[in-house]
């Protein structure tokens, strides 16, 4: 099997890496040979797997180093639960240099050394949330990610955050060969949020891969520095995640975003009851204003 | 060849604007001119300080060139710190011929170059730690140094360090000065803007310090040189003939200048502002903090001096006055002699610049003066205010060329047929590979001084010994000499 690379977006905060990590894992589980690459000056991507709160990272071990030609891979790789590669690019604190040119330097190394061996069934690319610039957009340029998945809830901003992503994928999927392979909703357990996830993905053009449940045995096992699939193989949550690897395994359904406008996302919102009518009538009012009237 | 009219050169300009594509040559049609002195503003007939087209050889530079290389750079007993990757620092190393007077390495630091030498980690992480370090080192290592300034590169201004904390912190620990410019060279459109942020910086972090100190004991002949950046001594000669005529010269910027120079400024009773592009705006700034008027000068060739002599005087007594008559009295045989003997071998030589500041316009007199004529000028960087003092030194019908391209400038050159051409080191080769007498004039071809009646006679040999070389002859080798023979066109020589 040909080496499948995979980026994981979504807005901040909304359960990628923990996704990421018990997809993995249940990759994992399943025979597949896995790396995960964190994409975040946060390193918070691989925890999971390596019950630790962060490994060293390439972008910190290479400023000790002196530069990142003086590092070697296994300086930086380090191998988790079901033998899955794991490596951090790291990157600044808040508030200074560039992260985003930590990410390009990171991956540049990991091509360099080797790191994407012929074994790998899966690389897998954990993104910060927002791709603020070019430097987190590096895993969806040529010859890396193909397949994009979108962790979405259904919240109002982290679907704005998915139509944009996907208005990023168009314009490298026009000069490469990315294409958004999915939305996978990770429950907030608001209302119909299956069909609303599922209606927005048919407006992108997509599909919703999987419909992830809210469940606490994801926080149990997170506190031990744990996937599901490893703290509790039998819990019904492992099997959500194993449903989603077969799936994703599976998958052949990858398309070119068509992203909508602002209006149309509104639409669906109103559509759902999310977003309620909008009263024109009361913008740039000022509470006394109002009083008044 | 005899002068152009007015249609001629019209039609030169739409001749050489042909070969670009419609939207490049409507935006360069506007930066090429024909001179007419009746224009009073010069916005009627040619645009300026706008961004040059991708895919045209331009002549410019960037902002981090104009703080580092122009402003700062000849500020002798600072250290200037060429923030971010080496290259812009190493490159740039003393580029220009600013001399200086003063132990380099010891006390004086204008030729050397201090630089982060940022590293990819650098960029990642941000360099506002390595900054702190090297200003420490650099105190430590350089003791003498009045000191730093940090010239931003690129990065800097992209990752977004901040290096006016790093400032502020290092000045204390250090007890001197530290300087941080923002002059990062993806700003603007040329050095122009560099020059206009350096100036800032000063105006910021430098020229308050002594406000509240009144030991400096003032005369009332105190004047300052603004914007002479003593390019092969240009400076001193100035300073002369302004010590003659009875004025105290407390500050030079920034050739051969000093910090404490700088500080004394505010001090002074009058700014005398030789380039006017890169420091007017200091020099306004002056005036209106602190009431010091400013007076354009012109020190190329004995009319222009002369004049400016007496435009400075006036600012002064009668004292002054008469010291301005004593000095052009003075030094009148001496030029004249100059003049006698130049004269002769220049008369009639066409000339065309393309030059930075200011001596697009300022040696044009002095050519005058030996009988020669400029029939082209233009400016790499020069903004609208700097044509408008352009236009009554040059002749009607004459060429302007704003940010002249390479292709321009050698298409006029072909029909222009120029006596001689004074612009800059990446033109020098190109023409003088076409046969044409070439001098530098932003080093003056490592010859110089050129300001005052001492760098008068140093202009008038350079321009003599490089027009009426021998060399020029022997352009046209013997086995194609007789075909050309009974051609008008001959090559110039003794």
């Amino acid at each position: 099997m040909a080496l499948r690379q995979c980026a994981i977006y979504g807005k901040g905060g909304i359960g990628k890496s923990t996704t990421t990590q018990n997809l993995v894992a249940a990759l994992a589980e399943a025979g597949k040979k896995v790396m995960i690459v964190g994409c975040d000056p946060k390193a918070d991507s691989t925890r999971l797997m390596l019950h630790s709160k962060a490994q060293n990272t390439i972008m910190e071990m290479a400023a000790e180093a002196g530069t990142v030609e003086d590092l070697e891979l296994e300086d930086v790789l380090r191998i988790g639960y079901g033998d899955t590669k794991c490596v951090e690019s790291g990157g600044p604190e808040p508030g200074v240099g560039c992260a985003g040119r930590g990410v390009i330097t990171a991956i540049n190394f990991l091509e360099e050394e080797g790191a994407y061996d012929e074994d790998l069934d899966f690389v897998f690319y954990d993104v910060l949330g927002d791709v603020v610039c070019g430097g987190f957009a590096m895993p969806i340029r040529e010859n890396k990610a193909q397949e994009i998945y979108i962790v979405v809830s259904g919240e109002m901003m982290a679907m704005y955050a998915a139509n944009n992503i996907s208005k990023g994928i168009v314009k490298y999927a026009n000069s490469g060969g990315v294409r958004l392979a999915g939305l996978i909703c990770n429950s907030r357990n608001t209302d119909r949020e299956d069909d609303l996830i599922e209606a927005l993905a048919t407006k992108l053009g997509s599909q919703m891969i999987h419909f992830i449940p809210r469940d606490n045995a994801v926080q149990r096992a997170e506190i031990r520095r744990m996937t599901v699939i490893e703290y509790d193989p039998t819990a019904k949550q492992a099997d959500e995640y194993r449903a989603l690897a077969q799936k994703i395994i599976a998958n052949d359904k990858l398309a070119i975003p068509t992203p909508i406008t602002m209006d149309e996302l509104e639409d669906l919102l109103m559509e759902f009851g999310i977003l309620e009518e909008e009263d024109t009538s009361i913008v740039g009012k000022t509470a006394a204003e109002e009083a008044v009237a | 060849m005899s002068a152009m009219t007015r249609e001629e050169t019209e039609a030169l300009i739409q001749e050489v604007l042909e070969v670009y594509p419609e939207e490049a040559k409507k935006t360069r049609a506007k930066h090429l001119a024909v001179n007419d002195q009746s224009v009073e503003q010069s916005k009627k007939c040619i645009t300026s300080n706008k961004k040059s087209l991708p895919g045209v050889m331009t002549i410019r530079g960037c902002a981090y060139a104009g703080s580092r290389g122009v402003v700062w750079g000849p500020i002798k007993d600072m250290i200037h710190i060429s923030h971010g990757p080496v290259g812009c620092g190493q490159y740039s190393r003393a580029g220009r011929r600013n001399y200086y007077i003063g132990t380099t390495g010891v006390n004086t630091f204008v030729t050397m170059n201090f630089t982060s030498d940022f590293q990819e980690k650098d960029i990642v992480f941000g360099g506002d730690k390595k900054l702190n370090k090297l200003i420490g080192e650099i105190n430590e290592l350089f003791p003498l140094n009045k000191g730093v300034t940090v010239q931003s590169e690129c990065p800097i201004g992209l990752i977004g360090d901040d290096i006016e904390a790093v400032a502020k912190k290092t000045s204390m620990e250090i007890e001197k000065p530290v300087v941080p410019v923002r002059c990062e060279g993806f700003r603007g459109v040329s050095q122009s803007l560099g020059h206009h942020i350096a100036n800032d910086s000063i105006r910021d972090w430098v020229l308050p310090a002594r406000d509240e100190d009144n030991s400096f004991e003032t005369t009332p002949y105190d004047v300052s040189i603004i914007g002479d950046y003593n390019i092969g001594g240009d400076a001193w000669s100035s300073r002369t003939l302004l010590e003659e005529m009875g004025l105290r010269v407390v500050a030079q910027w920034s050739g051969d200048g000093t910090l404490s120079e700088i500080e004394l400024t505010p001090k002074v009773k009058l700014n005398l502002v030789h380039c006017y592009r890169s420091m007017n705006y200091i020099s306004r700034h002056m005036e209106e903090k602190y009431g010091i008027p400013w007076a354009e000068y012109n020190f190329f060739g004995p009319t222009k001096i002369a004049e400016s002599l007496r435009k400075i005087a006036s600012y002064f007594d009668d004292k002054i006055k008469e010291g301005a008559e004593k000095v052009i009295e003075k030094y009148t045989a001496e030029y004249e002699a100059v003049i006698a003997k130049y004269r002769p071998r220049l008369e009639g030589k066409r000339v065309m610049l393309f030059v930075g500041g200011l001596r697009p316009r300022h040696t044009i007199g002095a050519y005058e003066d030996l009988g020669m004529e400029v029939v082209g000028t233009g400016y790499e960087f020069g903004h609208n205010d700097d044509y408008d003092r352009t236009i009554k030194e040059m002749g009607n019908s004459t060429l302007l060329y704003d940010d002249v391209t390479g292709y321009e400038f050698e298409e006029f050159v072909k029909k222009v047929k120029p006596d001689l051409i004074g612009s800059g080191i990446k033109e020098k080769y190109i023409f003088q590979k076409m046969g044409i007498p070439f001098r530098q004039m932003h080093s003056w071809d490592y010859s110089g001084p050129y300001h005052g009646y001492d760098g008068f006679a140093i202009f008038a040999r350079d321009m003599d010994m490089t027009l009426n070389n021998p060399c020029w002859d022997a352009i046209t080798p013997p086995w194609k000499k007789a075909a050309e023979e009974g051609q008008a066109e001959v090559a110039v020589g003794t």
